[in-house]
């Protein structure tokens, strides 16, 4: 057996060689500045350090997302001991520069600069996206020298299972995947539970449109991840988990491959994890591309080789979950603040965000705003600032009009109710829920039946064809949606469709159907006028 | 012998029956006479939960669940007949007629329908919502029966018999949504599907005109669902009774 990682010397090597650089050009390569061209633009950049003989002076290091994705690629240079200057939009040419003009030059490339002093970087608090543009995803060396694995370290050499479990109860967190239980909770639930196996399930199948919270965190902090799902296996006496992670994220699947090998043959996971007595196998699962096994019973019979449809419950899945055995589902997101929470304690935790809603929230900002992409803010941060600041205002001068949380299960706050903190109970108290941290914001152009058309046809396509109002409910609503927006509705459609709302959603067998006519209600509930407006006075005519 | 079964007391629409402690609430419905409408349901199989034409509401907490799937409970109160329960039930069957084609004058089990009777026992006597009218290519290249998935309600009952009760797991389904479609193998025409045994049960247990006897005229296709009750039954006690009557 090989001897476990000892990760003092690895943090202590890895910075020792960090330091032979006076230059570090660190380049965003997630997955949103990769498409909008990152890997011609890191190319160019090695040429450039190739062609100046900069080889010596330049570490160039391939990093997770920095955030603002609309202004990729982004680049950020550290000088050492110094300054640090982040470039947007940078193209091969501008790459080739920033190494030409700024590290062998001294000159700093400014027409590509990006402010760092902008409410967008400010106002963020990073627990899960700490390590997102700072360290290489590839690299367990790199995420040990920023203090990986020594919460991992902690739990196993310092704390008993229960103490872990104390601690994530006294931080409050609830679950980030949308409904916002109680993590401790389901912890204390599977712990309690008598059983020889038990399985833990980090689940990846994010599926809301927009969203890619759980895939930054798969793709660009991978060991995040596993050392969270270590320590909650530890904490519940769990030696079996899983990775659930849609098919559609195949680089996710790669880098959570990798780090589970490497992590492996550093004693990080398999049999005496750290020559201790705990051992945890990890393994990836790939779901075949439906929304559905985001829900907790599909997701379990996806895992067993079943088709991916829900059941009842209960049972739950923490006394009946995968092969019988108690099983415990958290999201990716949940998993990945653990190690800090067990590092700096969950009373810290606790102190952040809103007494009933703890910790931060990882968003994905999308729609019709300046500055699209992923933040990290505490939880209660009031939607006005997250539109405004962080957001940078609705563009071309544009008012704001509403946005939407909680992708096709939530539903929009409009701009009567900028001022709401985003918090769970909040959310949930304007007819929204916080749901996985999909945030589209809408401006004053948009027709609110149009979204609600939207998210219909979405849930209509994701049915998974179980039960009948889901099934064939989705189908008539989405109908009914379709002719009110085409103008050939009539007011015997609306009452329909509002009666249709609620069948669906109090006969429906899984979340996905009760969830459905969310933002069909919340748009009549808000914007009633513009369902009126376009159904105008025709009464029935019954064919 | 005597019953020794252990049994609690609860109440359907207030009214205090005496149920079984490890029955549902669906089948404790029936033992006491109180008609809860349910399609997906068939005594002898799984419990499906699909249809949901069996929701009834638990008092406690106003919310609504299957009555198949709902374990009865001490004391529990469950409510049947409310406007609310009605509408609703109405407006699952209306569905489920509006995505199929279930034209009752033309179809083999015109008479001898669950589906049909559904409607007539909730009073569905017109579909609200727009008749979808599918176009599904009609399997009959099998010698005895024929599966026409226009008329099929996706109740799984095919599927649950021929995997729980014959062992041959030939019916799965197949897509999702709109387009989920019960398929033989895989996905192979039935007549060429080996696994498949000639037993009939899963026509048998169809609630619908969907699986037929090859040459049934309109009205012609009698089910025999019940069959599957004594047959699961047989298997469990190893003596051919009817659990439902009493020695």
């Amino acid at each position: 057996m090989a001897t476990p990682i000892d990760l003092h010397e690895v943090a202590e090597r890895e910075l020792e060689a960090r330091s032979r650089y006076p230059w570090r050009l660190k380049a965003c390569a997630s997955t949103a500045c990769l498409s909008a061209g990152a890997g011609a633009s890191m190319t160019a950049m090695e040429r450039a350090v190739e062609a100046d003989d900069l080889a010596l002076d330049v570490q160039l290091i391939p990093t997770g997302c920095m955030g603002l994705c609309s202004r990729g690629p982004l680049v950020r240079l550290l000088r050492r001991g110094g300054d640090e200057t982040m470039y947007q939009n940078v193209t091969p040419e501008v790459g080739a520069d920033i190494v030409r003009r700024h590290v062998r030059d001294s000159q700093i490339v400014v027409d590509s600069v990006l402010d760092e002093h902008i409410p967008f970087f400010e106002s963020q608090q990073r627990i899960v996206l700490a390590n997102g543009g700072i360290i290489n995803p590839d690299r367990i060396e790199s995420y040990v020298a920023h203090g990986g694995y020594s919460a991992l370290h902690k739990a196993l050499t310092a704390m008993t299972p229960e103490e872990v479990l104390e601690q994530v109860r006294a931080s409050g967190i609830r679950g980030r995947g949308g409904a916002g239980y109680p993590t401790g909770n389901k912890w204390s639930l599977l712990a309690a539970a008598p059983d020889d196996t038990k399985y833990l399930v980090a689940n990846g199948d994010e599926g809301d449109p927009g969203a890619y919270m759980d895939r930054t965190v798969m793709e660009d902090d991978p060991h995040r991840l596993l050392e969270g799902m270590a320590i909650a296996a530890y904490a519940v006496g769990a030696s079996q988990a899983y990775i659930y992670v849609r098919a559609e994220y195949p680089r996710a699947v790669e880098r959570l491959d990798r780090a589970i090998r490497v992590a492996r043959r550093n004693r990080l996971l398999g049999r005496r994890i750290l020559d201790t007595d705990f051992d945890l196998e990890i393994a990836v699962r790939i779901g075949a591309g439906a929304f559905v096994c985001g829900e907790e019973t599909a997701l379990m019979a996806s895992i067993e080789g079943r088709r991916g449809t829900p059941r009842l419950r209960p049972p739950y899945p923490t006394e009946h979950g995968l092969w019988g055995a108690p099983t415990m589902i958290n999201n990716v997101e949940t998993l990945a603040n653990i190690p800090a929470i067990v590092t700096r304690g969950g009373e810290w935790f606790a102190s952040i965000g809103t007494p009933n809603s703890t910790g931060t929230k990882v968003f994905a900002l999308a729609g019709d705003l300046v500055n699209i992409g992923l933040i990290e803010v505490p939880m209660g941060t009031t939607l006005r600032h997250i539109v405004e600041d962080i957001g940078g205002g609705i563009p071309n001068g544009k008012a704001f009009k509403a946005a939407q949380t909680g992708g096709p299960s939530g539903g929009c706050i409009p701009a009567d109710h900028l001022d709401t903190p985003v918090d769970y109970d909040s959310l949930r108290q304007l007819g929204s829920i916080m749901g996985s941290g999909g945030l589209i914001v809408m401006d004053e152009d948009v027709q609110m039946p149009d979204v609600a058309k939207f998210f219909m046809e979405f849930c209509m396509d994701e049915s998974c064809g179980k039960c009948t109002p889901c099934r064939a409910g989705t189908v008539q609503m989405h109908g009914i949606l379709d002719r009110i927006t085409s103008g050939s509705g009539t007011a015997r459609d609306l009452r329909d469709l509002e009666h249709l709302c609620r069948v669906v959603r109090d006969t429906s067998l899984c979340g996905l159907g009760q969830s459905a006519p969310n933002p069909v209600v919340s748009t009549l509930h808000y914007f009633r006028e513009e369902y009126e407006e376009l159904v105008g006075d025709r009464e029935v005519v019954d064919a | 012998m005597r019953d020794r079964r252990q049994t609690v007391e609860m109440t359907f629409d207030g009214v205090e029956v005496e149920a079984y402690a490890d029955e549902s609430v669906l089948q404790a419905a029936r033992r006491n006479d109180v008609f809860i409408p349910s399609l997906c349901f068939l005594e002898g199989l799984s419990v499906w939960g699909g249809c949901r034409i069996c929701v009834v509401e638990v008092a406690e907490d106003h919310r609504l669940r299957p009555a198949c799937a709902t374990p009865v409970a001490v004391d529990m109160e469950i409510l049947v007949d409310t406007p609310r329960l009605r509408s609703y039930r109405r407006s699952i069957l209306e569905l489920l007629f509006a995505e199929g084609n279930h034209v009752c004058a033309v179809c083999v089990s015109n008479g001898n329908c669950e589906l049909q009777d559904m409607a007539v026992a909730c009073g569905m006597d017109h579909v609200r919502y727009d008749e979808k009218d599918p176009r599904r290519a009609v399997d009959a290249s099998h010698s005895k029966y024929v599966f026409d998935p226009n008329r099929c309600i996706l109740c799984t009952r095919c599927v649950r018999v021929c995997d729980e009760i014959e062992g041959a797991h030939v019916w799965d389904i197949s897509e999702r949504g709109t387009s989920a479609e019960l398929v033989t193998e895989l996905n192979k025409p039935w007549g060429e599907a080996l696994s498949c045994t000639w037993c009939g049960k899963c026509v048998a247990v169809c609630p619908t005109g969907s699986l037929f006897y090859q040459g049934s005229a309109i009205g012609e296709m009698h089910h025999s669902a019940d069959m599957i009750r004594i047959l699961a039954s047989a298997r469990r006690r190893h003596e051919w009774v009817d659990p439902e009557v009493p020695a």
